[in-house]
């Protein structure tokens, strides 16, 4: 496990790393980072200013090392905008998508592992039809018009929920709802086929033969086996979340990091975009490395590097 | 019994198994790949013959007629069969024609992502060492980021247009393929074929285009499949957040962002729209999952 640990740390690292020259570089990709990163209406001396002050006329390798000394120091810039510390933005943002991303994460969890638990143990029955149904919808549907329908009809028709903002505790039911359905549907699908394939294995036809009453071949023998590979997709599902809140979030005004972005980038406030870009990139990879680690202790096979 | 009747003896059995046969009718035997075809080919013909099919143009505006609802509810014009919008534009006319931005941002952009991705994954998967070590390391790289994030970020970057569009879909969508084509290629170098190939001395690029390559075109067209449904999907989220086409060329995404702030009016505006992005979704995902049956048997899932 150790060597595991240290050699998935080091790649994370690596990948932190790759992420920050990624996002440096495409910035400069354009030609002209200050004529991006100021607003569209500049006049040139305004652009030609803020180079200046940015320092964005030195050295690329001047630039690349100052920046990433800065992402070291825990200094993502300034915004345009808002003329606040980006990091601050962020912080004060970042509780409003975490309880969003958990809620509609918990209810991916709750909702599509046990369908497909069902679905999977009793294949081509009413019940599977209706989970495999679910799986389709979570697919095919839009999550930003699925927000716009339960806002048409359960905030303006019925009006039994809030639209918008984050006031009171139902206002997290319909945008956790939007953002978890395309979970439950990659859930469903997932759990529905690696529980077929653990019912196909030898161990469990084994389990059978000597006599195992059915209840203990599901719990003892197929949910243990069928929870490995959840993990991994739990993790995948977490980090999707974060980049569906972009549309979640601005449909329902809820004050998280996803409508910041979405500020940042209507206000063509750059510097704003490529912090949120440099916080949500290192956060994934963090996310994926706990993940992991999380994998390697239930499944000692993952441990060899 | 003369020779070459015995070779047409031989050869008549197989015919009347013919291969092309047995697929149609597996084809016409799954309801799921049938409603697949039906949408696509819908969807290909809406795209390539909008100026024919569509009963208006797309941005051919009547404010006397503008806000309609369906033909069918209170106050609707049996001429605007879904309705109009707040400019008097026939919003299944729109539809219709925004399924040009969704088909060639699909197309295009799988048909980019799969060549960068195949190409770079024959490279890693076949020559292996630095290559290798660079390539994992780029599709590692992208694939760390959130998609969406990624997609919205470097939209936002360079600006709206649909080379824009398909650029970035290419780019980003090309991840994925590199690792089924290197995957695919890692598993096929030691096929006996393969080496036997080698053993007799094809060069390199002929080992990989006539021995490898063919053997990997049923996962490949799969996932082609798959990935152009998320294109679409994905297109339409970069629509709606102002990040893909121009707002003046209709495409779905772009009408559900103008529906959103009707929402409450004129309902009409963004409920079809996401129909039509809904049912294209679904019908390439038919058709994927039925060729994923056909032509991947490996992968076959109950």
């Amino acid at each position: 496990m150790g060597r595991y640990l240290i050699f998935r740390i080091l790649q994370s690292a690596l990948l932190i790393f790759g992420v920050l020259l990624l996002v440096f570089f495409m910035v400069r990709l354009t030609g002209d980072p200050a004529a991006l990163m100021v607003s569209r209406d500049a006049t040139p001396a305004q652009i030609e200013a803020y180079r200046e002050a940015t320092g964005l006329n030195r050295p690329l390798h001047v630039q690349l090392f100052d920046y990433l000394s800065g992402v070291a120091r825990g200094d993502l810039g300034n915004s345009m905008e808002r003329n606040l510390p980006n990091l601050q933005l962020i912080g004060q943002r970042l509780p409003a998508t975490l309880e969003l991303a958990l809620a509609a994460l918990i209810l991916a969890v709750t909702v599509g592992v046990p369908l497909g638990i069902i679905s999977g143990m009793w294949p081509n029955s009413p019940f599977d039809y209706i989970a495999r149904l679910i799986g389709l919808a979570g697919q095919t549907i839009p999550s930003f018009w699925l927000a716009m329908i339960l806002i048409l009809v359960f905030a303006v028709q019925l009006r039994w929920l809030p639209s918008f903002g984050r006031d009171t505790f139902t206002s997290l039911i319909l945008p956790a709802f939007a953002l978890g359905l395309g979970g439950i549907g990659q859930l469903v699908r997932l759990t529905r086929s690696t529980v077929l394939e653990v019912r196909a294995e030898n161990y469990i036809r084994t389990a059978r033969a000597k006599g195992l009453p059915s209840r203990r071949v599901a719990w003892q023998h197929i949910a243990p086996n069928t929870a490995i590979p959840l993990i991994s997709v739990i993790g995948i599902n977490f980090t999707y979340a974060l980049g569906g809140s972009v549309y979640i979030e601005t449909i329902f005004s809820w004050p998280g990091l996803g409508s910041l972005l979405n500020d940042a980038i209507t206000n063509s406030d750059f510097p704003l975009v490529q912090a949120i870009t440099i916080f949500i990139a290192i956060f994934a990879v963090c996310v994926n490395l706990l993940t992991d680690i999380v994998y390697g202790l239930v499944d000692p096979r993952i441990r060899q590097v | 019994m003369t020779r070459t009747a015995a070779i047409a003896q031989l050869s008549d059995k197989p015919k009347r198994h013919s291969p092309s046969g047995d697929l149609l009718r597996r084809f016409l035997r799954d309801p799921g790949a049938v409603v697949g075809a039906i949408v696509v080919i819908t969807l290909v013909i809406c795209a390539i013959f909008a100026d024919s099919i569509a009963p208006f143009g797309p941005i051919e505006g009547d404010l006397m007629v503008s806000k309609l609802p369906e033909a069918w509810a209170e106050g609707g014009n049996p001429a605007h069969i879904l309705g109009t919008d707040q400019l008097g534009q026939d919003i299944l006319s729109r539809i219709i024609y925004g399924a040009r931005v969704s088909l060639a941002v699909g197309f295009f952009g799988v048909l980019l992502a799969a060549s960068i991705g195949i190409t770079l994954g024959l490279l890693a998967g076949y020559l292996g060492g630095w290559v290798d070590t660079a390539v994992t390391s780029f599709v590692n790289l992208l694939l760390s980021v959130p998609y969406l994030v990624l997609v919205i970020v470097i939209a936002a970057i360079f600006g709206r247009s649909l080379i824009n569009v398909i650029l970035i879909f290419g780019v980003t969508g090309s991840p994925i393929f590199v690792r089924l084509t290197r995957g695919e290629v890692l598993r096929l170098k030691n096929e006996e074929y393969v080496l036997a190939a080698k053993a007799l001395g094809a060069p390199a690029f002929r080992v990989v285009l006539r021995h490898i390559l063919p053997n990997l075109l049923g996962p490949l067209v799969t996932m082609a499949t798959f990935e152009m449904s998320a294109m679409i999907f994905y297109e339409s989220g970069l629509s709606f957040l102002g990040l893909s086409v121009p707002p003046e060329i209709p495409s779905w995404g772009n009408m559900l962002t103008l529906g959103r702030r009707f929402l409450a009016i004129y309902p009409w505006m963004a409920i079809y729209p996401g129909v039509a992005i809904a049912i294209t979704a679904l019908g390439v995902n038919l058709l994927g999952d039925w060729l994923r049956d056909v032509l991947d048997p490996r992968t076959r899932k109950q």
